[in-house]
C-alpha cells in the first residue's frame, strides 16, 4: 500500500518535470520524429488489424441480433458509435500499450541498468528532455492518429462485412450510420485517445526509468507497463465515458 | 577544486560511506583504491551529484553539490567528464554520435566542426576510422576508449574515472592508463579514478586515498602505499588475504 502510494507520488513528480521540461525546454525535432515514426507509423499494421477485425465482428453479433427484430440496417450505425467512442480508442490503446508501452520500458530500462541514463546526466542531459518527452509527445500524438484509423478501417470493414456479406442494404445501412454517428462520438474518442496515449507514455517511461538492477528488474519493468498502462486505460475509460458523455452530449 | 566533507551515505541499515572527507587541489590526479563493494563507486557518484549524500557537503569550486536540484547539478556537470566502469555507451548511436554527444547540446558547434572535433578526439584515444562503428561492435577496451572520448571531447576541467581498467587484459588496461596519464597531461585536467587495479593506480596517480570501512583510511603518493608498514593498506597493496 505503501510502495503504491510512494509509486503514484514519483508518478506525479516525473508529469511535473515532463510539463517543466515542456515549458523550459525545446524538445529535438529529430528525436520526436523518430518517436513518432516508431509509436505511431510502426504501430499502423497491429492497430489496422485490430480496427478491421472487430469492426467486422462487431457488425455480424449486432446483425445477428438485429436480424430477428428487423432492424437490419441499424447494424451498421451500432458498429460506427461503438467504433467512435469505445472500441476504438480503446482497443487502440491496449495494442498500443502492448507493443510500445513494453519497448518504451524496455529500452529505458536497459539504458538504467547500463549506466546510459547516469552517463547522459553526466554529460549534462536531463534524461527528462532527452529520453521521456520526446517519447511521451509521439504516444499523445500518434494515439489519435491511430485512433482515427482504426475508427475507420473498422468501420469500413464493418459495412463490408454487413453490405457485402450479410446483404444489408447500403444506402439505408449508411444513411442510418450518418444519422446516428455524431461529431460528439469522434470527439469523445479522439480526447479519450489522447489521454490514453498520455498513460501509455508517462507509465512506461517511468516504470523504465526506475527499474531495477539487472535484466529480472527490466522484464519486471516491461510487464508492469504494460499491465499498468492497460488497466489504467480500462479504469479511466469508464470515467471518461460518463465525464465526457455530460460534459459532450448533455446526458443524452 | 574537489572538496568532500564529513560525507555520510547509508542504503537501508548499511552505512557505505561514513563521515569521508577529502580533497582534490586542481591539476591533480587521485586515485581512490579500497575493497570491492567498498563505496569507492559510491564517492565517485557523489562528486558528480549523481548521488546525494545523507550528511555533508560536496564542494565544486565552492559550490556545493549537495543543495542543487537536478537542473542545477546540469550546470555544474558541464565542468566534467566521466567514464563509465562499463563504458555506458549509448548503443543506439555510432561511435562518432556518441563521442559528438556532448557537442550537439551546445548550439555553437556546426557539424562541420562537430565532426573534426570528434575525429581529433577519437585520434587522441587512438581509434580513427571507428566513427561509424557500432558500440556491439566494439572489444572492451576500445569501448572504454570511446567511453574516455566522450568524456574529454567538451574539455572538461575535470574527469572522474570508475574503474577504468577492470574486465580488461593486462595490454589493454595498459593502454588505458597510458592514455589516462596523456589526457592528464596534455588537457590539464583534474582527475579522479576509482580502481582496485594497483597496477593502475600506481600507473596514474600523484597521490592514492586508500577508502576502507566506509572512511579515508590512509593517503599519500604510490610510493609511500606501496611501501607502508600499515597491515590493512599493505594486505591490499599486495593482494594478501586473511583467509587461512
Amino acid at each position: 500500500m505503501v510502495e503504491g502510494l510512494q509509486g503514484l507520488g514519483r508518478l506525479g513528480l516525473l508529469a511535473r518535470e515532463v510539463v517543466r521540461s515542456v515549458c523550459i525546454h525545446r524538445p529535438s525535432g529529430r528525436d520526436l520524429l523518430y518517436q513518432l515514426y516508431f509509436i505511431g507509423v510502426k504501430s499502423q499494421s497491429v492497430v489496422l488489424i485490430t480496427g478491421a477485425f472487430t469492426g467486422m465482428v462487431l457488425a455480424a453479433q449486432t446483425y445477428f441480433q438485429f436480424h430477428k427484430v428487423k432492424m437490419d440496417t441499424a447494424t451498421l450505425a451500432v458498429v460506427s458509435v461503438s467504433m467512435c467512442s469505445e472500441l476504438g480508442p480503446v482497443l487502440t490503446g491496449l495494442m498500443v500499450a502492448g507493443r510500445v508501452g513494453a519497448a518504451l520500458a524496455a529500452e529505458l530500462g536497459t539504458m538504467r541498468v547500463t549506466e546510459q541514463i547516469d552517463a547522459l546526466r553526466t554529460l549534462a542531459t536531463h534524461p527528462v528532455d532527452y529520453l521521456v518527452v520526446p517519447r511521451l509527445l509521439a504516444t499523445l500524438i500518434a494515439l489519435p492518429l491511430l485512433t482515427a484509423e482504426a475508427i475507420a478501417i473498422g468501420i469500413g470493414a464493418g459495412y463490408l462485412m454487413g453490405a457485402g456479406y450479410f446483404g444489408i442494404d447500403p444506402a439505408y445501412a449508411w444513411h442510418n450510420t450518418v444519422k446516428y454517428t455524431t461529431a460528439d462520438h469522434v470527439l469523445t474518442g479522439i480526447v479519450k485517445s489522447f489521454i490514453f496515449g498520455g498513460i501509455i507514455g508517462l507509465i512506461s517511461c517511468y516504470k523504465g526509468m526506475n527499474c531495477r538492477e539487472g535484466a529480472e528488474g527490466v522484464g519486471r519493468a516491461t510487464t508492469e507497463a504494460v499491465v499498468y498502462a492497460s488497466i489504467t486505460i480500462l479504469i479511466s475509460n469508464f470515467f471518461l465515458t460518463l465525464f465526457l458523455n455530460r460534459v459532450l452530449q448533455q446526458g443524452s | 577544486m574537489i572538496e568532500v566533507r564529513d560525507v555520510e551515505k547509508s542504503f537501508g541499515a548499511q552505512r557505505v560511506l561514513d563521515k569521508v572527507s577529502l580533497r582534490v587541489e586542481n591539476g591533480e590526479s587521485v586515485v581512490i583504491i579500497g575493497r570491492s563493494g567498498g563505496g569507492k563507486s559510491i564517492l565517485l557518484k557523489h562528486l558528480i551529484g549523481l548521488l546525494t549524500p545523507d550528511a555533508g557537503q560536496v564542494l565544486i569550486a565552492n559550490e556545493d553539490l549537495a543543495g542543487m536540484n537536478e537542473r542545477q547539478l546540469l550546470k555544474v556537470r558541464r565542468r566534467f567528464g566521466m567514464l563509465f566502469q562499463g563504458a555506458a555507451l549509448f548503443d543506439s548511436m555510432s561511435v562518432a554520435e556518441n563521442v559528438a554527444f556532448p557537442l550537439r547540446r551546445e548550439r555553437d558547434w556546426t557539424a562541420k566542426d562537430i565532426a573534426k572535433k570528434v575525429s581529433e578526439t577519437l585520434e587522441m584515444v587512438e581509434l580513427q576510422g571507428t566513427e561509424n562503428k557500432t558500440p556491439g561492435e566494439l572489444s572492451g577496451g576500445m569501448r572504454k576508449r570511446v567511453g574516455l572520448a566522450r568524456a574529454i571531447v567538451h574539455g572538461p576541467d575535470i574527469v572522474l574515472y570508475d574503474e577504468p581498467t577492470t574486465g580488461l587484459d593486462p595490454i589493454a588496461s595498459d593502454r588505458i592508463n597510458k592514455l589516462i596519464v596523456r589526457v592528464c597531461g596534455q588537457l590539464k585536467v583534474t582527475s579522479v579514478a576509482v580502481t582496485h587495479d594497483m597496477r593502475s593506480a600506481a600507473r596514474i596517480a600523484q597521490r592514492i586515498l586508500m577508502l576502507h570501512q566506509g572512511r579515508i583510511y590512509a593517503s599519500g603518493t604510490p610510493e609511500e602505499i606501496f611501501k607502508t608498514a600499515d597491515p590493512i593498506v599493505n594486505s591490499f597493496v599486495n593482494g594478501i588475504s586473511d583467509t587461512k
